[in-house]
Parts: C-alpha cells; structure tokens; sequence
C-alpha cells in the first residue's frame, strides 16, 4: 500500500517536472520554429509550426553576422584569456598558498577585496587609460579579462592548495627540481580538478561578455554577443532573420554543453558554494 | 616559498599587473576624477562634491536607483523559492532528473544579451498573438509600459537564473545526511513535516549563499536589461549599470558618470560585505 502511494507521488513529480522542463525550453523552441519561417508565416501567427522552411534566413543571418569571423574572434580571446588566467593564477595561488608570511596576507586579501568592485566603477578610466596607451584591441581585452578574472580564479586555486601535500614540495626539492620544475611537473597536475573549474566559469563569463568587448573591439573584431548587438539593432522588424541569427549564435553554446554538461554544472557548483 | 625569494614575486608578477592596471589603478584614477570636470582625458578643476550633489538631484538617477531596488527585492526573493522549488524537484529519485538539471540550467550558459532579445520576441510578438487569440488584452504591449517592463525583465531573469540557484540548492540538499530523512519518516512526519524541520532548517546556509548572490546579480544586471528593454519606455526601466553607461557613453559625461559609477561601487560593496559578514557569523555557529 505504502509502496504504491510513494510511486504514484514519484510519477506525478515526474510529470510536473516535465512539464516545467518544456516550460523552460519553450523559448528556445519558439526561437527555432520561428526562425524556420517567412516573414509573412510569423505575421500571421507565431505559434504554429512554418507552412515552408526557410533555410535562406540562416544563410542570409549567416552572411551578415560574418559567422565565421565571429566565432573565430570568440574562440580567440576566450581561449587566450582563460589560458593565461589559468596559467598566471595557479602560479599565484600556490605561490600565495605556500608562503605564510604578512606580505601575502595583505596580496591575497587585496585579491579577494577587488571583487567588491563592480566593472562599471573602474569602466571609464579603464578605457581611458587604455586608449591612451594604443591598447584598445585583442591583445588589451585579453589582458583586461586577466586582471578581472585573477581574483576568483587565485581565491580558488589558493582553496585547492590545501590539498596537495606540503611533503610534496619537500621531496621535489630535494631530488634538486627548482621551484618552477616543481610547480609544473607536480603541482600544476594536481590541481587540474579546479584548473576545469576555473575554466568553465571564465569561459561562461568571457565567451558571453558583451559590455567591455563593446568598449574595447571595433565592429571587424567583434565577439559573437559583440556581433550579434550589431545585427539585432539592423533587423528590429524582420524577426525572421533576426531569429535565425539568435539561432546560429548560440550553436557553439549548446554544443559545448551537450559535451560537457556534467564538468559544467559541477564547475558552477563547487564556483557558487565556494 | 619566502617574501625574499625570487621565485615567489616571479609568479605574482603577472596577476599583479594585471589587477592594478585593469582594477586598482583605474579605480583610484576614478575616484579622484569624479571630483573634478574630467572628460574622458584631462580634468581642468577641482569640483568638490558638486558630481555628487548633482546627482542626488537627478531623477533620472534616483529612479534608476530606486527601479533597481525593486527588480533586486522582486528577483531575490523569486528566484530563491524557483531555485529551491527546482532543487527539490530534481533531487527526488526521477527518472528524469539529469536531463531536467541540464534544462533547467541551460539558459545560463547563453548570454543576457541574447536571451534578452529572444524574450523581445515572445514578449513582443508570442504575447501579442496569444492576447489575440484568448482576448487576454493585458498581454499585448509587454514592454511598451514601466510596470510590464518591469516584469519582463523579472521573468527573464528568473528563467536564466533560477537552475544556477537550483544548483547551489541541490549541492546543500544532497549533504543532508539520509538517516535524519528516514529517522524522520519512521517517527511518521509527512513530507511537508519532513520539509519544514528537517530539509529546510538544514538548508538554510543555502539560502544565506544564495540571497547575497542574487541581490549582487540582480544590482549588476546590465545585458538583459539593455536588449530586453534598453531602458525604454522613457528610461523608466534603466537600471544603474546602464544609467552609467549611458551618462558616459552616450552623454559623454565623463566625471559625472563616473561619480555614480563610485555610488555604485558603494552600494554593491555594502552588499557584498554584509554577505562576508553573515556568512562569518554563520560558521561561527556550525
């Protein structure tokens, strides 16, 4: 009897959460079905599935985004910026993590107090000054993305540090490895559990920014969020093709997450409760 | 690793460029230029709190402020019972569980600028033509008014967040101990009885984490608000971030906006802060 009642509640569960599964996708799939019509199809209703399919709206979103050259722009700066926030705030926060002193209190809590800042508040010198210095392209915002991501990521690694064995470092020493070979060839491979996890909640982070690439890139160097802004503002009435870029522009997105779903959520989870 | 030790500095060197040219350096060169006339590149006097005075003064400001507030309190509180909701949705023993994880989560790896103009859409052209259809006329003209904006902005939020708050839930949820559930049930609790005294007290750490996330989220919001509405009907639902973009960018108002952008720094801080403080007081009490 107990047994039968408990199933029956596990099966209605079930059904409300699928219900609210296609709830939460029905924007998406709203997006596509719409995407798929003329702009004739979307006046008269935007529920209904497409009389035809209309592949010339992607081909035409495609054109226009300069999808190729977006993406390319995309892959570029977010794997440059998450490369060297990886490689520069491992080497930080093992450095912070091993030296007990009062000088690296006071660094790592300067890295941990910066982000209290929000971007705006350092928004309009930061481009001043770079401007000033010739450093308004790819190069300046990936160094940019380093200085606003070192923080969580140093926070991060400097947690993990606790991790690997101080004995470690000893032995190394003593079999004559310098402190770089040491770090490299034992530290650095010990920490890959939260290098992934810092990677992904950069890549979240940098792949979607909009609001400093759109300081910092001119429209030939644009990121995809970058891309996109320009095209939306150039089709406002035609949904057709503006959903069709919409589309294409989160392709890569779902394609990463369908190959990493699982390291993706377990990187959000360990970031957020940290 | 020592102070004196070359290695030690050798390995700082590259993050501590990094955050004084692109934060500390920047945000001291700010705070001293919201003082003056500065236009982006040279400031001619010293002003004193005018910026300041100025812009306690402005409505424009103050509603964005205020209209901020509100989004913040309205999602806060929203997306911690959706987060909840959820979590304890896909902690049960469906079989579906994984897959809706991953749906409920997905919203968040796109950016707020895409997924603002694709709730444009539906709140533009799927409300308009489902009014059309049931004669519902409230759903015609979604953000062409403040309140609906208001709310459109808060259901976009709510769907692109609540599965990252799910998450943090779930990550509480699934540390309570299983024996306190089932001792729970043997003494013959309900599932409700069950909830309220032993899942939620035991996730209420959660909800510490959780709520201060969310306002800081909710104060920094700025995409999503930009191609959702931009700020539009009449700037009636521009939120801070983008009152200061636009003082700076659009008005060109360079020491002014940037004397927000300090007000902004403020109250964010103020948050942020509170936030280390409960949670300290907190683990004092585990």
């Amino acid at each position: 009897m107990k047994k039968n009642k408990e199933k029956r509640n596990l099966i209605s569960i079930e059904i409300l959460g699928l219900i609210l599964g296609l709830i939460w996708i029905a924007p998406f799939y709203l997006m596509i079905v719409n995407a798929f019509k003329s702009k004739r199809d979307i006046f008269n209703g935007v529920l209904g599935l497409p009389g035809s399919l209309q592949f010339d709206n992607f081909v035409q979103a495609f054109i226009d985004l300069q999808f190729l050259q977006s993406l390319f722009n995309s892959v570029m700066i977010t794997g440059l910026s998450i490369a060297i926030i990886i490689l520069f705030s491992s080497m930080a926060g093992y450095a912070l993590a091993r030296n007990k002193s009062k000088t690296s209190g006071v660094i790592f809590f300067i890295f941990v107090a910066a982000m209290l800042i929000p971007f705006q508040s350092v928004m309009i010198p930061l481009v001043s000054i770079f401007g000033q210095a010739d450093m308004l392209n790819g190069a300046g915002l990936i160094f940019m993305y380093l200085g606003f991501g070192c923080s969580l990521s140093i926070f991060l690694y400097h947690g993990a540090m606790s991790g690997v064995s101080k004995s470690l470092d000893e032995a190394a020493i003593i079999d004559g490895a310098n402190r770089f070979q040491l770090f490299w060839h034992i530290v650095f491979p010990l920490l890959k559990p939260i290098s992934v996890t810092v990677g992904i909640l950069n890549v979240i982070w940098i792949w979607n920014d909009y609001l400093l690439p759109s300081l910092v890139l001119s429209e030939a160097n644009a990121t995809i969020p970058l891309k996109m802004f320009f095209f939306f503002g150039q089709y406002t009435k035609q949904w057709h093709l503006a959903l069709a870029g919409l589309t294409i522009a989160i392709i890569p997105v779902i394609i990463g997450y369908f190959f990493a779903q699982k390291q993706i959520i377990n990187g959000v989870a360990e970031g957020a409760v940290k | 690793m020592r102070n004196r030790s070359f290695a030690f500095w050798l390995f700082l060197t590259p993050v501590i460029l990094g955050l004084s040219l692109v934060v500390i350096i920047p945000f001291i060169y700010g705070l001293f230029y919201s003082f003056t006339d500065w236009n982006g590149l040279s400031a001619t006097q010293f002003l004193g709190f005018e910026n300041y005075i100025k812009l306690f003064h402005e409505n424009e400001f103050m509603d964005s402020i205020w209209f901020t507030v509100k989004f913040a309190v309205v999602t806060v509180i929203l997306l911690n019972i959706m987060g909840l909701g959820l979590a304890l949705l896909v902690t049960r023993n469906i079989k579906s569980n994984n897959l809706l994880r991953t749906v409920f989560f997905m919203p968040n790896l796109i950016g707020g600028l895409i997924l603002g103009f694709i709730w444009q859409f539906i709140f533009i052209s799927v409300f308009g033509d489902v009014a059309n259809l049931t004669g519902i006329e409230g759903l015609n003209g979604w953000l062409s008014t403040t309140n609906t904006g208001f709310w459109g902005l808060v259901i976009l939020t709510a769907w692109q967040m609540a599965g990252y708050i799910m998450i943090i839930y779930i990550a509480y949820l699934e540390n309570i101990p299983k024996e306190l559930i089932e001792a729970a049930k043997i003494d013959g609790a309900g599932s409700f009885q069950r909830f309220k005294t032993v899942t939620f007290p035991l996730v209420a750490p959660a909800f510490t984490v959780s709520m201060f996330l969310t306002l800081s989220m909710a104060f920094k919001i700025y995409d999503q608000n930009l191609s959702l509405t931009n700020g539009g009907p009449y700037n009636s639902t521009q939120m801070v971030a983008m009152e200061i973009v636009k003082t700076a960018f659009s008005d060109n108002d360079m020491a002014y906006a940037q004397a927000k952008a300090v007000i902004f720094f403020l109250i964010v801080a103020v948050i942020a802060l509170t936030q280390v403080y409960y949670n300290k007081k907190r683990e004092v009490d585990l």
